[in-house]
């Protein structure tokens, strides 16, 4: 648990008009309450996995609102979907549809893990 | 020969329906694997057979699942499969018996009594006349039946009733056709020659008011071509399972098992689906929230006729409540798991975590808590001073959050990271050298009892609280709390684990039945299996079941589950605890140990 995403981060730009959005709409389309999340980081602080490596759902969720795909998958890869996060929640985000439905948003456009 | 050409497209029904048939029994037992062919080869000459065919004449044609479900919906299944079933072989034996062969054409039995207008040519065919315009009658208000489920289905014990396609659609009203007009065309023929009995006779003496000897032909190739119909629409609509659903069976009893690979096997239990549509009134998701395209015979439908949807495959809770109450007691949570998995890439490893191994030599009990009992303190809080009370060493494993036991991963189709998990965990737990696991959590006793391979017996707190009690370990105090118990998912229908939690419950509480016990009882919402529902939905399936808990305003709605505990707390209904927290809050104060110890300074007193 030492990152909770508040790190300093390194100095980077995000250009936005380079972003395909559709990515996210087809996310927000199978999951409507991903676009409720406050990115508040209850989900980074309970999670399990996050106990023994560096693992911030958080960040992954906020990075890919951002269109910054190239990491994502491995870091979802941590995942256990064991879905505390989504059990603490603050705002009813079903966290743990947001990362199934990423590895396979991801897998579907070459980010290639596993194959289906 | 007897012969007119209005028998034939029953000829040709029949013929393209048995060669359609054949070929697809052909190819399914063809994809099975060869464990399974082994065990087919190695039953086949047992009695085995004996009793899968007892068991076929149980559930096939006299359909007791579906009578103990509906008494009225049980006869109207038996009248149509049993009534029907007879009337062939009894209308064969008539054909027989006048023909004095075996051996004669195959529309004998079917059109008997158009070729045969003498009411005396034999000596037994007053009997055979009865029986068969008895069968004839009963079949009909079968189809009465039938015709009234579709409207006011709730007369037959059933909420809602399948919504079918098209081709179901014709191959359903061929079948309902085929009856009256056997009626009438054997109706009419009497009215000429006499040659029925009870119901064909009095029928035809009102029929011979018409002209008759117009209309027998044209009824008699009414009848025939409705049987045309109705044989070729059965290979590809849902009547496919009336010749698969006997195959299937004789299979189970061989001991052909679903595997987690989709095999022939599956095929055989997809097309043996009547699409009765009797898991819909069992589905939760269906009566809480009005999903109506995911339930089981939808699910079914749409891999028989690929159209299946990610959507379709992830939208269920797998708590198993239909398949309790599916009649032909197919496996569904299971062919949807089939459908879930995923191919992985192999020898991949997921999660190298560094976990810091510890040496645990001296414990006899492995306490893995899971990851939903970390958000229930409570149940863990109780778990530790239960095993202090009853004096046994533990190692609490998972102590500083541990890895996931790889079931929430499984049900998603993660099967390589899930085995990865389980690979983990085992090590672990055959590190420790303990002789028990226990788990407070039933997702992952579901896990560790059927996805690991470990050396020690694994035990769900219930069954290991329980286990303490009787071996006079832990002593409870009896209260007068009224308690009502919710069987969780996965405890439940997952590992039939019923009576333990009970038991331990009426030793400590005044123990009430709610109105979904045991097979019955209901999910309560927060399922990891299903992706697809949010949060309000969860709420609506949560909220009911909640509500049916709490009808007889129990002091506390216990559980053995933290799952559960989580999701039914949130809903403020009524106190939540889990079984432990009631069994710790009830130990007898003075165990075992302390009794010595008191024992012991009243004789050093006396003395």
């Amino acid at each position: 648990m030492d990152s909770w995403g508040f790190s300093i981060a390194k100095t980077r730009t995000i250009d936005i008009d380079s972003v395909d959005f559709k990515v996210l709409a087809r996310l927000t389309d199978k999951v409507p309450s991903a676009k409720r999340c406050i990115m508040c980081g209850a989900c980074a602080a309970t999670c399990s996995a996050a106990n023994f490596v560096d693992f911030s759902f958080r960040k992954t969720h906020l990075l890919f609102h951002r269109g910054q795909f190239s990491n994502i998958s491995e870091e979802l890869d941590k995942c256990m979907l064991c879905g505390k996060c989504k059990l603490v929640c603050l705002r009813g985000v079903n966290t743990r549809a947001i990362i199934y439905n990423l590895r396979i948003i991801l897998n579907d456009m070459n980010y290639k893990r596993i194959a289906l | 020969m007897r012969f007119n050409p209005f028998v034939l497209p029953f000829l040709a029904g029949t013929i393209i329906f048995f060669t359609i048939i054949i070929f697809k029994f052909y190819s399914w037992i063809h994809k099975l694997d060869k464990k399974q062919k082994y065990f087919i080869k190695k039953n086949l000459f047992t009695t085995k057979t004996l009793s899968a065919l007892s068991e076929i004449f149980k559930e096939a044609l006299v359909h007791r699942k579906i009578y103990k479900k509906n008494p009225l919906l049980g006869y109207m299944h038996m009248s149509l499969a049993f009534g029907w079933f007879l009337l062939i072989v009894i209308g064969k034996a008539e054909s027989m018996v006048y023909n004095k062969t075996p051996f004669g054409e195959p529309w004998g039995g079917i059109f008997f009594r158009y070729f045969v207008t003498d009411p005396h040519s034999f000596s037994m065919q007053a009997t055979f006349s009865f029986v068969l315009d008895f069968l004839l009658l009963i079949i009909l208000s079968g189809v009465a039946l039938a015709l009234i489920k579709r409207f006011r289905s709730r007369l037959l014990g059933i909420k809602k009733t399948t919504n079918h396609r098209l081709f179901d659609k014709i191959a359903i009203m061929s079948l309902w056709w085929i009856f009256p007009f056997r009626l009438l065309a054997e109706s009419t023929t009497a009215a000429i020659h006499h040659n029925g009995s009870f119901l064909t006779n009095s029928v035809g003496s009102i029929l011979s008011y018409l002209p008759a000897g117009a209309m027998e032909l044209p009824l008699w190739w009414a009848y025939s071509v409705s049987l045309f119909f109705f044989f070729i629409c059965i290979p590809f609509s849902r009547y496919m399972h009336i010749p698969t659903e006997v195959v299937l069976i004789l299979l189970r009893k061989y001991g052909v098992g679903a595997g987690e690979e989709y095999s022939g096997y599956s095929d055989i239990q997809i097309n043996s689906c009547s699409r009765c549509g009797i898991c819909i009134d069992s589905c939760q998701l269906d009566f809480t929230s009005n999903f109506n395209n995911v339930q089981s015979v939808y699910f079914i439908r749409d891999i028989r006729y690929n159209k299946l949807s990610d959507d379709v495959v992830n939208n269920c809770l797998m708590c198993g409540r239909c398949v309790e109450d599916c009649p032909v007691g197919l496996e569904l949570t299971l062919i949807r798991q089939q459908h879930r998995n995923k191919h992985e890439i192999v020898g991949k490893h997921y999660f190298d975590y560094a976990i810091k191994e510890e040496n645990h030599d001296d414990v006899d009990v492995v306490f893995f808590a899971g990851c939903m009992s970390h958000l229930t303190p409570g149940t863990i809080i109780a778990m530790k001073k239960i095993f202090n009370k009853a004096g046994e060493k533990f190692w609490f494993m998972d102590e500083n959050k541990g890895l996931c036991c790889g079931r929430p991963m499984r049900q998603q189709g993660f099967v390589q990271q899930s085995k990865d998990l389980i690979s983990k965990n085992s090590r672990m737990i055959a590190d420790s050298k303990a002789k028990l696991l226990v788990t407070p959590c039933p997702i992952c006793y579901k896990s560790f009892k059927e996805e690991y391979t470990l050396n020690i017996p694994v035990m769900h707190h219930s069954e290991y609280i329980e286990h303490l009690v009787k071996n006079n370990k832990l002593k409870l105090n009896k209260t007068d709390l009224s308690v009502v118990y919710h069987d969780p998912c996965e405890l439940g229908r997952g590992t039939n684990v019923y009576e333990q939690p009970r038991n331990l419950l009426r030793k400590v509480s005044n123990l009430k039945a709610s109105d979904f016990e045991r097979e019955n009882s209901l999910c309560c919402g927060s399922s990891l299996a299903n992706t697809v529902i949010e949060l309000d939905v969860q709420i609506k399936i949560r909220n009911h079941a909640l509500s049916e808990l709490t009808k007889l305003k129990p002091d506390i709605l216990a559980t053995a589950c933290p799952l559960c505990k989580k999701s039914f707390v949130h809903g403020n209904k009524a106190k939540v605890m889990d079984l432990a927290e009631i069994i710790a809050e009830n130990i007898e104060n003075d165990s075992t140990a302390d009794l010595k110890f008191q024992k012991n300074s009243v004789n050093e007193l006396v003395l």
